[in-house]
């Protein structure tokens, strides 16, 4: 065969076009999720039975169970459970939140749980609330301490992204399925759309690292 | 009135008895020096002053206020009483300097510039003039003892609690610390000092606990307990420090 250029130059506009919309739900999810996870986290770690309970359940089910049949539910099943509407974007972004939400909160937790008793100790003992010991002492160290898995965490998201197909969101990977099903180019198009998730990861994971190495203490 | 002053004070591990009926009063500008053998309880009769452990009977007051108060009150506490640890914990983001200006901006509500002129003055105090702006991992373990003892004072406490400051550094890097303590000593600063540093006892202590067993044994003056030592365990217990 004859790998046809001119087959990704065609696409290419449309291609970008799902790349807007993976990078839209990436963000979206990204930043829900490192919230969720950080709150989850927390209360994994210094929460009461009460508060521990609810967020040992929530963290169970998603790792227990596929991000596809995850997003399947709330895109499908959810509507008829709560009579509400809610598009195939909204869809996806709310299911990576709670996807990503639940494996952040597990690292949030080792994070905070890795910082030394001592250094609490140290902030208590010098009168300040655990609130503040937590926000000036124990969050920073974790912050630096969860970043490399945080990291991979991350470009996860960015990949699992593309599952959202099944529930017809216009995203990279979609948009490559339609682009070939016209034109039978696979070689091309699955050349590329892989080539752009690559270019756009090897981004992340360079920024990612240069985040770590400015975080790092001596 | 007493600085300190512990009333029937016990304190339980689950089932286990650690401090049994603690009564001790320790007056401002007192130098306490606690020794026994480990597991003896003297850490934990530390940590109950500055509430880092809750009594499980008994009262203890801190200037007045009981370690049994509200969170305020336990707050005021340990602004009141500094804390030097056995491994410094020193919080590794910061440097020396930001370590030592922490306490009064974060604790005490003190401006930037006001606090870094305290941490900088006792800094200098403690001979790390030179080495404000290392982070605790550039420094010596003696070097950051010292910078957690300059960080304890600069929340401007009455009193200085030290659980075995010494025990976790090099024999020649002691010195350097105990200098400083003995410096604070001699300004006048209540202390209380849990260590098997029995040549500081002797110089620099008004006093001298041990404790045994969760109890507190023998409470005298330095010199007279060790030179007459009052009983076959305390004897005993001088034969293994030395």
């Amino acid at each position: 065969m004859t790998f046809e250029w001119t087959a990704i130059t065609d696409a290419l506009p449309e291609l970008l076009q799902g790349l807007e919309l993976t990078m839209l739900i990436a963000l979206a999810g990204l930043a829900g999720g490192i919230v969720v996870g950080a709150l989850t986290g927390a209360l994994l770690t210094y929460g009461g039975w009460l508060a521990q309970a609810p967020a040992q359940i929530y963290v169970a089910l998603i790792r227990g169970t596929p991000i596809t049949v995850q997003v399947m539910f709330i895109y499908f099943a959810l509507p008829i459970l709560m009579n509400i509407r809610i598009s195939a974007t909204n869809a996806g972004i709310l299911t990576l939140i709670i996807n990503s939400g639940a494996y952040n909160a597990e690292i949030v937790r080792g994070a905070l749980e890795s910082v030394p008793t001592g250094l609490k100790e140290a902030g208590l003992s010098m009168g300040l609330s655990f609130r503040k010991v937590l926000a000036y002492v124990i969050a920073p160290i974790a912050v630096r301490r969860a970043l490399p898995a945080m990291g991979n965490q991350l470009v996860s998201v960015v990949k699992d992204t593309s599952i959202f197909l099944v529930i017809g969101v216009g995203e990279l990977t979609r948009r490559g399925q339609e682009i070939m099903s016209a034109n039978f180019r696979a070689v091309e198009i699955w050349t590329a759309v892989a080539v752009i998730y690559l270019i756009v990861i090897s981004i992340l994971a360079v920024s990612l690292r240069f985040v770590e190495r400015a975080a790092r203490l001596p | 009135m007493s600085m300190v002053e512990f009333k029937k004070v016990s304190k339980q591990f689950g089932s286990h008895l650690v401090l049994e009926s603690i009564d001790l009063a320790i007056d401002p500008g007192e130098v306490a020096v606690v020794i026994g053998p480990s597991g003896s309880g003297k850490s934990t009769m530390l940590r109950c002053i500055n509430v880092l452990e809750r009594v499980s009977g008994g009262d203890l007051l801190v200037d007045g206020l009981s370690v049994r108060g509200n969170a305020r009150d336990v707050r005021r506490i340990r602004l009141e009483a500094g804390m030097v640890f056995q491994q410094f914990n020193l919080f590794p983001h910061l440097t020396a300097l930001q370590n030592v200006m922490f306490g009064p901006i974060r604790s005490r509500g003190r401006s930037k510039a006001e606090a870094r002129e305290i941490a900088e003055a006792l800094l200098q105090k403690v001979g790390l003039g030179e080495r404000m702006n290392h982070y605790p991992s550039q420094l010596s373990g003696g070097q950051q003892q010292r910078v957690a003892i300059a960080r304890s004072l600069a929340v401007g406490p009455k009193l200085m609690l030290f659980d075995e400051p010494t025990s976790a550094l090099d024999p020649e890097l002691r010195q350097e610390v105990l200098k400083v303590m003995q410096t604070l000593a001699t300004e006048g600063m209540t202390m209380i000092v849990v260590t098997h540093e029995m040549a500081f006892a002797k110089r620099v202590g008004s006093r001298l606990l041990f404790m045994d067993g969760g109890q507190l044994v023998h409470d005298g003056k330095p010199i007279e307990l060790l030179s007459d030592p009052p009983s076959e365990r305390f004897r005993e217990f001088l034969k293994h420090v030395d």
